[in-house]
């Protein structure tokens, strides 16, 4: 029998559609049909000026927007050979694992409520409202901050928004015991999540999946420790794997890593260095706001970077951060002008869920939904 | 350059009779391979002990309209074992289609869809070629440089008829 699921199906985290061929109740073949909410970023990244493709990025996984925003400028300060100050650094990181817990608590929240327990998905909504509200302080947006810069940070902290932060990392461990006495040991829990969706390591490499979907099949993986970027080799903390690989230990490696990034988060912010936030290099570097509205070769400057931008050397470089899905990495191509000549987005989901088939086959129809969201796509990433 | 990459030593070594251009910009290794040999160079860089890129981090297609040969599509390799990366590179050109290595990774199944989806570049031995993105009908190819950002048919607006 063929069933269709999707691509307007709650459980579908957006909108994707699987085509399931059925033995009974057993799934045969799974064959995924995305590429519903293309917008062609690809494409439209090449007629924007580098500057201009930040706000771009936002829209990709748009629960994890800084960590979109960090993997982009990475790749153009690498092409560019810029040096990004500490202080800028040190932001960056906070930011990108708020980020990270925020896009966490959305995955657990949606995918305990897919397989029934609905009260948890109104206490990850709780925090995350603590995060998004810091964001919005620190940058103006919520989903969509457009935070970073090239080169930098667009503004510093604003007044009292560390005490905020730190209130939140304080009380953040207080919360996670809450969800756990919820999950971890609730038996409906774990017969619907233990030997479900199981991907070998050997398999998961080869069908490139990256992030809490690999480390949850027990390999030890993670871009922030492998190719560190933007000052993580200073950081304490643990890369977290399972041992079998299943919905179950997908679950405990996201929650482990929440812990540990909300552990960074505190380490940022005690060892926060004082300084600029912006790099120094004038061709690139936007000047501050109280410059431009005081100094006429700011002033100038602003609106030639805002207006025509700069012009990086000609060549090609790849630049990959772990986001909350995985390996995220931006392989931009210039050819000396002021608008890339190719940027192409390396999505960690649409790896992920071409594993999806894989990890369904054999599995009980019911499965399919307890699987789908333990691998945590995210449409937008995906269909780009 | 000071040390040369080892796997750039390494296929020199095995691939004596092939010629392979060597890039390296901000620390990043590019090598530019025939089109005919690309699935024997990576399956060699795939098995081989001490390089062991097990990894297909991307694969992905560049349009270089109107050069001749005007496509290449680019093979971002990760040895997790080292941390070290690897970009190959194959010369495409139109009409031309490249062999699959879907049967060493894959990953490489849905992303040579997308290449043959946005860029229109065949991929033999694939198991399941069809557009990935696109619906099935779609015209054109996106990505190329000869295709407008606003599509093709952007001036002509779509009315339904009553």
């Amino acid at each position: 029998m063929t069933i269709n699921m999707g691509p307007q199906h709650p459980a579908t985290h957006g909108v994707l559609r699987l085509v399931l061929e059925l033995d009974g109740e057993v799934i045969v073949k799974t064959t995924p049909h995305i590429g519903h909410l293309h917008r062609g970023v690809e494409k439209l990244a090449e007629s924007k000026t580098y500057h201009q493709v930040i706000p771009l990025t936002d829209r990709l996984d748009y629960t994890n927007a800084m960590g979109n925003n960090l993997a982009y400028v990475l790749a153009v300060e690498k092409l560019l050979g810029i040096e990004v100050p500490k202080r800028a650094q040190y932001l960056r990181v906070m930011m990108a694992e708020l980020q990270r817990i925020a896009a966490h608590l959305i995955w657990l929240g949606t995918h305990a409520l897919d397989i029934g327990a609905m009260t948890l998905l109104f206490y990850n909504f709780r925090e995350r409202e603590e995060i998004l509200r810091i964001f919005e302080e620190v940058s103006g947006g919520r989903l969509t901050p457009t935070y970073l810069r090239i080169g930098g940070v667009s503004k510093d902290l604003p007044d009292g928004i560390t005490e905020k932060v730190k209130a939140f990392v304080q009380a953040f461990p207080d919360h996670m015991k809450e969800y756990e006495t919820l999950l971890t040991k609730n038996v409906i829990w774990l017969q619907r999540t233990r030997n479900v969706g199981i991907i070998s390591k050997e398999d998961a490499i080869n069908w490139g999946v990256t992030g809490p979907t690999l480390r949850g099949s027990g390999v030890k993986w993670d871009v922030r420790r492998a190719i560190p970027y933007s000052g993580y080799e200073a950081f304490d903390f643990d890369i977290p794997t399972g041992s079998i690989g299943d919905v179950y230990d997908r679950y405990t490696v996201r929650l482990r890593e929440m812990e540990w990034s909300n552990a960074i988060v505190k380490q940022a912010l005690e060892r926060l260095p004082k300084g600029p936030i912006m790099a120094s290099d004038p061709r690139v570097a936007l000047p501050a706001k109280d410059a431009v509205q005081k100094d006429i070769a700011a002033l100038i400057r602003q609106f030639k970077i805002a207006s025509e931008g700069f012009q990086p050397p000609k060549g090609e470089v790849y630049a990959s951060v772990e986001s909350a899905k995985g390996e995220l990495g931006f392989y931009i191509v210039s050819d000396g002008s002021n608008h890339p000549f190719r940027v192409r987005i390396r999505p960690p989901s649409f790896l992920n869920l071409s594993a999806l088939p894989k990890m369904v086959e054999g599995c009980l129809i019911a499965d399919v939904v307890s699987i789908i969201g333990s691998i945590d796509i995210v449409l937008g990433e995906i269909d780009r | 350059m000071v040390d040369i990459h080892p796997a750039v030593k390494k296929l020199q070594e095995k691939f004596s009779g092939s010629t392979f251009e060597v890039k390296t910009f901000r620390e990043e290794v590019t090598i530019t391979v025939p089109r005919k040999e690309i699935v024997e160079i990576c399956r060699f860089l795939y098995a081989d002990p001490d390089l062991q890129y097990q990894f297909l981090t991307d694969l992905c297609g560049l349009d270089f309209f109107p050069e001749n040969p005007r496509f290449e599509v680019v093979y971002l390799l990760t040895s997790m074992k080292r941390n070290q990366r690897l970009r190959l590179k194959t010369k495409v050109g139109e009409g031309e289609s490249v062999s699959s290595v879907e049967s060493i990774w894959k990953a490489a199944d849905w992303l040579e869809r997308e290449v043959y989806d946005l860029f229109g570049i065949p991929f033999e031995n694939h198991p399941d070629l069809r557009r990935i993105l696109l619906w099935d009908g779609f015209e054109g190819y996106p990505l190329r440089k000869d295709f407008p950002v606003e599509g093709p048919d952007f001036d002509k607006p779509f009315v339904p008829e009553v």
